[in-house]
This record gives C-alpha cells, structure tokens and sequence, in this order.
C-alpha cells in the first residue's frame, strides 16, 4: 500500500529588501493509495512550488514528506513527474524519450523498448514511435511525456497542470485519456490545476489552496461515480460547492 | 514557386547565369581594357595555368599540406575549446574564472601570434596549426559555452526525475544533446575563421608546400594567373567545407532539429 505524506511542510524565499516571503505556510496533508488528488488554487498560491518539493526538486525550509514509508531527500525513481511546458527531449525520438529512464537504469535497449511500446500502446502513439517530437501536436507530447514518466513504475505521479496550454478540445480528451490510464496502472496521482472544471472530473479528492502565503483551505471529496459526465447535474453541482467554498472561504483574505 | 525553384525556393539558375556573366564581364575587362596579364589575368590566362599546375602535380602536394595545417589547428581548438565551453557553461564558478582570461586573449588577432608561434614550434607544420587554433578556438569555447549555458531548467529536470542523476550523465545525456546545435554552428564559424588564416599561416615559410606558401610563391614570380588559380581554390574548399559540414550536420547529427520552430 504505497502513501503520500507531507507533514507541516513550509517554504519561504528572502527578498531583495531583506524580508521573507512566505510561500508555503504549514501543509499538511496525505494521498491514499491509488488515489486522484488535485490541488486546486489560483496561480501564484505556491502549488507549483508544493509540488516541487514533493518530487525532491526543491528543498522545503521545514517539515518533512514521506513517499511510500521513506523520508524524501531528492529526487526518487519512485516519483514521477509531467511538467507543465514540454519537457521532451528533442533530440530523441518517441520511444527513446519513453525508454530514457529505463536506459539511465542500464537496461539493454531490446528490453526497454519492450516496455516502452507497451507504454506507447497505452497512450495510443505506437505509430509515431520514431517520431521526433517536433512532429507532434501539443497534445501528443503530453501524452508522451506521461508515458514517459509511468515507464520506471512509480507509486506516485506528480503532474503540474500538464494540459493547460492545450485547447479545450484536446484537453478534454487527454482528461478522460489520463484517468483510462489511471484506472490499469492505478498510481497515486497529485495533478495540480487552476481550473475547477477539471478538478472536478477527474480528482477523488481536492485540496483547495488559498494564496499568499499558501495554505490548505478545504479538502473536498469528489463522490461522483464514474465515468463523470460534465454536461449532468449532478456535475454542475458540485462545481457550484466548490465555487462556492472558493468564493466565500478560500479566496485572497 | 516554379518546379525549378530549389528548396530554398531559390532559382539555382539565375544563380548560374550570373557566374556566366561575371566570367564574361571579367574576360572582357582584362582582355580589351586592361590588358595586362599582370595586374589582371583573364579567364582563359587561369584556366590554362591551372592545366599547366594539374600536369606539374604539386597541387595536390599544397592541397594535402594545407590540409594537414589545417586539421591540425581544427582538431587541436576542438580537443581544447569543447571541454573548456561544456566547463564554463555548466559551472558558474569556473565561467567567472577563465571568462576574463578569454575576452582578454580573444581579440588579439591571430596573425599576431606569428612570431611565437615560429618561436615555440618553429618552421614545422605545428606553427601553421597553432595560427588556425588560435583563430578556431575561440568561437568554438563561445558556442560551446553558450549552448551550455541554455540548456533549458526542464530538461535537466525532467532526466533527474528519470533517474539522471549524475554530474557527468546530465552532461552526456542531457545537455551535450541540447547544446550540439551552437557548438555545431561554433564549430562552422571555426571552420572558416580557421581557413582564412591559413594563408597567413603558410606565409612564413613553415613548409614549401602549402595553398598559401604557393600564392605567396607565385607572386614574388609575378605569375599573377596561378595566384588566382589558388585563390579560387581556397575559395571552393573553403565553401566544400561548409557544405559538407551542414549537410553532414542537419542530416544526421540535428535530424531532429528539421520542422521545429527555432
């Protein structure tokens, strides 16, 4: 049973004019096992930087997290990360980028190419397998790099708003894409959004952030079966509650 | 575009019409205007002595010579300014270190190391190579450096997550890759900084070979047409060079570069 732990986790950055600026204030909070966690919050609330310290790119001024029953001290192979800009590596083709963490590890190249078309297969790109991926719409490199970081077999996924500079279409359809994937590989998921919509349809669970300095306003459990259906009522209403806890409680005070 | 248009959608026989016309022009010129062999060979003067060299041979010794110059110095700034760009883009530290030492050193035009040149390697083909090292080096640190130093945030990050964790991995995996398109145009602007001095490297007599020692030997005969036959031969060299470069260069190494927007 793999877990997610942050602990009273803080981050603070010095300011030109001597001061500290609070970013993170005291987080706390866990991920279940196979669970969909979005943290939702408007930009600038830190939620990048939250999620940069879980994935061990950054270091936290306090407190600890905990992946899977060990301290996080830096990045870990348990850990994967789909960053918000494209993140591929150019130079490499489709399957290489997919097996790249496999070769770091030192595995022949038939072997990790084995995996990585069984990731290509899941993400639907197996004919763009030698594709560079300036050949690649936006959505596709996504894709990519989600299949990306799923091939060394993390427990946790940390996506920073991985669709948001996609257009609607395409991001509704890499939504419903990356909760199919998320239903075979069942990883713990923590997807950063600003976009309430979007936590709403895909999250079991969301953590509402409030800015300046960052903290946790409200956890909010998502009890819609799915598959969600946006257009419902039932939809609409509870996007309603969580506008309407964001307006009334977690907005700037 | 016409079909005739190339990929450039340059018309490459309007480029050949022109060539045509300047030869013409210029036979024209030297023939009824100026007259004189001397201060200008006509085309068909060049033509022939280029015959007569073929038929002597010793082309091909000054081209190998030259060659040899030339590699030397090429091979020497890439095995010295390719580490020392991939150091100072990748540390901080060490770029404030050697920088001023490098903008210090690098406007000092290459020429004027002649002197030490002859006295540290004396008159062997060394000397002619270190002028063209001193010449190629430099943009081959600056591209290099540069390139380093844009390797983006996300790259080295997105590979720490995938287990790229090591100083010298993130360097062979990660940022040699992302920089090889500005160490690749360093290494051209070297390529032809690097041939240019070449004539001057083989001026002062490092060898009796040499497409420069033989330009210089055949004005001091004032025989001012096989002077132009080895400047235009410099030139088409120079430009095979460049040609081979890029096309060796986007079709391999940067393949992955054709569609992407820079």
């Amino acid at each position: 049973m793999a877990k997610l732990e942050v602990h009273d986790v803080s981050q603070s950055f010095p300011r030109d004019d001597g001061s500290i600026l609070t970013v993170l204030d005291h987080i706390s909070f866990d991920v279940k096992d196979k669970e969909f966690v979005c943290i939702l919050g408007s930009s600038g609330c830190g939620k990048t930087t939250l999620l940069r310290m879980i994935a061990g790119l950054d270091t936290a001024v306090s407190g600890k997290i905990i992946i899977d029953g060990e301290e996080s001290t830096g990045t870990n192979p348990k850990v994967g990360f789909v960053f918000q800009e494209y993140s591929l590596f150019p130079w490499r083709t489709v399957i290489d980028n997919i097996a790249f963490g496999l070769e770091m590890r030192g595995v022949c190249q038939e072997d990790r190419y084995m995996v990585a078309e069984w990731y290509l297969d899941l993400i639907n790109l197996t004919q763009f397998k030698g594709s560079y991926p300036s050949e690649l719409s936006g959505g596709m490199r996504q894709r990519v790099a989600v299949a990306r970081a799923l091939t060394l077999d993390p427990v946790l996924l940390l996506m920073d708003e991985p669709f948001g500079a996609l257009d609607a279409q395409t991001r509704n359809m890499l939504q419903k894409e990356l909760l199919q994937i998320w239903e075979k590989t069942k990883k713990m998921i923590v997807f950063i959004t600003h976009s309430v919509d979007e936590a709403v349809y895909m999250a079991d669970r969301i953590i509402v952030m409030t800015p300046r300095p960052g903290r946790i306003c409200r956890n909010f459990e998502v009890l819609l079966p799915r598959p969600r259906d946006r257009t419902s009522v039932e939809f609409a209403q509870v996007r309603r509650e969580v506008l309407d806890l964001i307006n009334q409680n977690c907005s700037i005070q | 575009m016409s079909r005739r248009a190339g990929k450039n959608g340059k018309d490459w026989r309007l480029g050949a019409v022109a060539i045509l016309l300047a030869l013409v022009i210029w036979q024209f010129v030297a023939v009824v205007i100026v007259k004189y062999p001397f201060i200008l060979p006509a085309p068909t003067d060049v033509f022939s002595a280029f015959i007569s060299l073929l038929q002597k041979g010793e082309i091909f010794l000054d081209l190998e010579t030259s060659l040899i110059h030339f590699f030397i110095g090429l091979g020497l700034a890439l095995l010295v300014g390719i580490p020392i760009g991939i150091v100072m883009g990748w540390s901080g530290r060490i770029e404030s270190l050697i920088d001023p030492l490098i903008e210090l050193l690098r406007p000092i035009p290459p020429l004027a190391w002649i002197p030490f040149a002859i006295i540290w390697f004396g008159l062997t083909s060394f000397s002619a190579g270190f002028i063209i090292f001193v010449g190629a080096v430099f943009p081959i640190i600056i591209n290099t450096y540069s390139g380093f130093r844009g390797v983006p945030r996300v790259f080295v990050e997105a590979g720490k997550m995938l287990g790229c964790t090591k100083i010298w991995d993130q360097v062979r995996y990660i940022a040699f890759p992302a920089a090889l398109p500005s160490v690749a145009s360093g290494i051209r602007i070297a390529t032809g900084v690097g041939w240019m001095c070449l004539v001057a490297a083989e001026l002062f007599g490092v060898s009796n070979y040499g497409l420069g020692q033989k330009l210089w030997f055949f004005y001091s005969l004032h025989q001012m047409d096989s002077v132009v036959v080895y400047m235009i031969l410099l030139g088409l060299i120079g430009l095979a060079f460049d040609m081979i470069f890029r096309y060796y260069v986007d079709k391999h190494l940067l393949k992955w570069r054709t569609g992407e927007v820079a």
